[in-house]
């Protein structure tokens, strides 16, 4: 069990989630990726496909002005 | 049931194939199948030789390959300016950090999504499977590519 840190804060669309997507096929089960991502697109989608994928989305957290903490599980 | 995108890749230019890939590639991250068929001046998009070569079956169609120019000469649709647009493009958006083709294509590929050439434009320009990216899973005609298409999105660029 081990958290990945993942910031795709300065990605444009599409590699903000095509940079999660690959750091998620990664991840081991029980382990956590820690996604720093902006509001806008990025925030409105990653939690939202990786729902979808099957992946746990464990917590959302506003760490500084535009900047979220996307907490994602396998 | 997967949700799934096709996409024609019939232009061999440098931004519609930016196009091509920014879909493909964002598509397969957010759970999508994605299938890409490659066909007439698309096929210079994916051969294995990215710069000019003269490859194909025959004399008119090694000078059409070579004229195309591989990956690494893809024109640009508008203001290309003999070829140095493209270049200028890249620097650019390297510069914005947005990703570049190379990166876009790579993208594609660690995210599994399928790429078929057409056999019939395969044929005009002399090339076969290996003259490909190794990526390139198989030859297809309309018909299959309608099956695999079926039931999802599709783009023609």
């Amino acid at each position: 069990m081990s958290t990945i840190k993942l910031d795709v804060t300065k990605e444009h669309c599409p590699m903000t989630f095509v940079k999660t997507k690959i750091a998620l096929e990664k991840l081991a089960a029980g382990d956590t990726l820690e996604v720093l991502l902006t509001k806008g697109e990025p925030l409105d989608n990653v939690p939202k496909s990786a729902t979808e994928q099957g992946y746990n989305v464990l917590s959302t957290l506003h760490v500084s002005g535009d900047i979220y903490q996307v907490s994602i599980s396998k | 049931m997967t949700k799934k995108l096709s996409i024609i890749a019939m232009s061999g230019d440098f931004d519609k194939a930016i196009a091509i890939f920014t879909l493909a590639s964002g598509a397969a991250a957010v759970g999508y199948e994605v299938n890409l068929f490659f066909t007439f001046w698309g096929l210079d998009i994916i051969k294995e030789k990215t710069g000019r070569a003269f490859i194909g079956k025959g004399f008119m169609a090694r000078f059409f390959n070579f004229l195309l120019g591989g990956r690494k000469n893809l024109p640009l649709s508008r203001l290309n300016f003999a070829g140095a647009s493209p270049h200028l493009m890249t620097a650019m958006m390297k510069s914005r950090n947005v990703a570049t083709l190379p990166e876009l294509l790579q993208a594609s590929i660690d995210l599994k999504v399928n790429f078929y050439a057409c056999e019939m434009a395969m044929v005009v320009l002399g090339l076969k499977k290996e003259d490909f990216i190794p990526e390139v899973k198989d030859v297809l005609g309309v018909a299959t590519f309608l099956e695999l298409s079926n039931d999802g999105q599709t783009l023609f660029i």
